[in-house]
């Protein structure tokens, strides 16, 4: 089974966020990257399906040179291939990225490689458009189903859970397919030695396309009023434990 | 027309619609156009009639005995039915699950853009010149000031970002039923069957009392105190990311952007440094209690109360008094 697995470079935020002087980005300046959460379970699930399966999994990222890093995460993890399309501009809207990864796996098609299952996260942690994965399967025309956190594939179908109103849901669609996960599905390994090693060395895949005009543009961003709030320390360690007896009964959750 | 979809539970409309249509009103006020609403399936009838008080004009009912199961591209294909017929200027859901699917669904077959989970609308004038958007990115953590481009705007509506008001209604009413243009490739995603969750224990939205614990538990024997001091309150336990991914605790106990959304009287947060991901979780806290090491933990910034010391000495001690004081 061949899976094709696709990512975004997204920024390791702490505690705080703070905004360039143009309020375009995120101030990165002190900061690591890594995947969204969501996707770095789709690549977990890629490969633990070519482990069960066989088959081959590929890692596709739109952003800049440096989200190579991100690809050779993914591949130290177990990702066959990477592909990198190539931007260095502003980010891309949800219509345009979809565009540009249904043209990369076009051409894949005409090179001779197809992919039986397309994994994405469900939303990215950063823009959280909710809709590159969506896109994707109408361009190809393809079923998907979003947000699955168990996923299985018997006989050329792929069985899926995702959570729903009261309970789980189960969708069952023919392959290939796409299908959106989320955190929870499974938990990432850590990438071993030899891992690390072999994406090194890997070979990187890069394609250059056109940076198309935006639907859904942004202006700039901005931080939320934050709640105007003063903390009331209790105590420290054993001093605090009698007044914070005292707020719980306040609070009114006190056992009786 | 300003069109919404509604979305619907055993004859209840989901609260995240009331605010979606909250919002759809306003912006049909702005432009001086009716708003109208779209239901789907054998069960909404009774919800119908509820939607005249938010200022719905129109209700289009779609009925196709197929509907009785959610089918994300057979809903997306009677908005756009409904699009066909009825040329609303921008098309609303709410950022739910749902809500998000059909819309990111109707984009793609219109090849439209859509905005996901806005907190605020700006029509502009009548016409089609973009709308001047907010919309929520990092779970929340940030916003984004944006353009809306395209023929119809398509958006979702983030959920609890406006409270749900009733308003009055432009003056009609009208309900129509209509057996929407369906395919059979637009039931090709359909769920085939539903499991409900186990019963029993308290769910972590549901809780009046959260006890979360992060990385400075220590380690999953760590959360025997915790699990003691949630139970005492009649509370849960739940967690921060970095406790899941180190393993010591399901992923279902997650608080934050990609866990759970928690709602509490009282979350007691403990050894959790308050990483925005995870306090976005914990925004529907009534009040934050901390249990840190370290006075300067991001997390202080959100909490109410705050008892500066180890978990592992001061949570025991705080369900020993608590049990001491229900003695009384």
């Amino acid at each position: 089974m061949d899976v094709l697995v696709c990512v975004k470079r997204v920024p390791v935020t702490g505690g705080r966020i703070s905004l360039t002087d143009d309020e375009q980005e995120i101030d990165t300046r002190y900061l690591g990257f890594t995947v969204s959460p969501h996707e770095e379970c789709a690549v977990e699930e890629s490969v633990r399906l070519v482990e069960s399966h066989g088959g081959s999994s590929t890692v596709l990222t739109l952003g800049p040179a440096v989200a190579e890093d991100q690809l050779r995460d993914a591949m130290a993890m177990g990702v066959n291939r990477g592909v990198l399309i190539e931007d260095e501009g502003p980010e891309w809207d949800g219509g345009a990225t979809a565009g540009a990864i249904a043209r990369a796996i076009a051409e894949h098609r005409e090179a001779g490689v197809s992919y039986d299952l397309l994994l994405f996260g469900n939303e990215s942690a950063d823009a959280g458009g909710y809709q590159v994965g969506i896109r994707v399967a109408h361009l190809l025309d393809v079923p998907c189903v979003t947000g699955v956190k168990h996923l299985e594939i018997q006989n050329g179908r792929a069985l899926a859970r995702r959570e729903g109103p009261g309970g789980f849901e189960i969708y069952e669609v023919p392959l290939p397919a796409v299908i959106t996960v989320k955190e929870g599905i499974n938990l990432p390994r850590y990438p071993s030695i030899p891992g690390r090693l072999r994406a090194k060395k890997a070979t990187v895949e890069r394609v250059h396309p056109d940076a198309p005009q935006p639907g859904l543009e942004k202006v700039r961003l901005r931080l939320p009023q934050g709640r105007d709030k003063q903390v009331e320390i209790l105590g420290d360690g054993a001093t605090g434990i009698g007044r914070a007896v005292e707020v719980l009964g306040h609070i009114g959750v006190m056992p009786s | 027309m300003i069109l919404g979809l509604v979305e619907h539970d055993a004859g209840v409309v989901w609260e995240p619609s009331l605010q979606m249509l909250t919002l759809g009103r306003r912006v049909a006020e702005r432009l001086g156009e009716p708003l109208a609403a779209l239901v789907a399936g054998p069960d909404a009838g009774p919800v119908v009639d509820g939607l005249a008080a938010y200022g719905v004009e129109a209700v289009h009912h779609a009925v196709d005995d197929r509907l009785d199961r959610y089918a994300p591209e057979a809903w997306a294909a009677c908005l756009l039915d409904l699009m066909g017929r009825t040329a609303p200027s921008a098309v609303l859901a709410a950022g739910t699950d749902r809500g998000n699917e059909v819309m990111a669904h109707v984009g793609a077959r219109a090849g439209l853009p859509m905005a996901a989970n806005c907190t605020e609308v700006e029509p502009g004038e009548p016409g089609t010149p973009p709308y001047l958007i907010s919309r929520l990115r990092w779970g929340g953590s940030l916003l984004e000031d944006a353009r809306l481009h395209g023929e119809v705007k398509l958006l979702t509506v983030a959920p609890h970002a406006i409270r749900a008001e009733e308003g009055p209604a432009g003056g009609g009413w009208a309900v129509e039923e209509f057996s929407p243009k369906l395919q059979d490739a637009d039931f090709r995603v359909q769920v085939t069957r539903q499991e409900g969750r186990p019963a029993g224990k308290i769910s972590l939205p549901d809780a009046r009392v959260v006890v979360g614990g992060g990385r400075g538990v220590g380690g999953p024997e760590g959360f025997g105190p915790l699990e003691e001091l949630a139970e005492l309150l009649g509370g849960v336990v739940g967690c921060s990311r970095v406790v899941t991914s180190l393993g010591w605790r399901p992923h279902t106990d997650q608080v934050g952007q990609t866990g759970v959304r928690i709602a509490p009287d009282v979350y007691i947060a403990c050894g959790i440094s308050g990483a925005i991901q995870h306090m976005v979780g914990a925004k529907g806290a009534k009040r934050i209690l901390v249990v840190n090491t370290d006075p300067q933990a991001p997390i202080l910034a959100h909490a109410d109360y705050a008892i500066i010391g180890d978990v592992q000495q001061v949570v025991p001690a705080l369900v020993s008094a608590i049990r001491e004081a229900k003695g009384r």
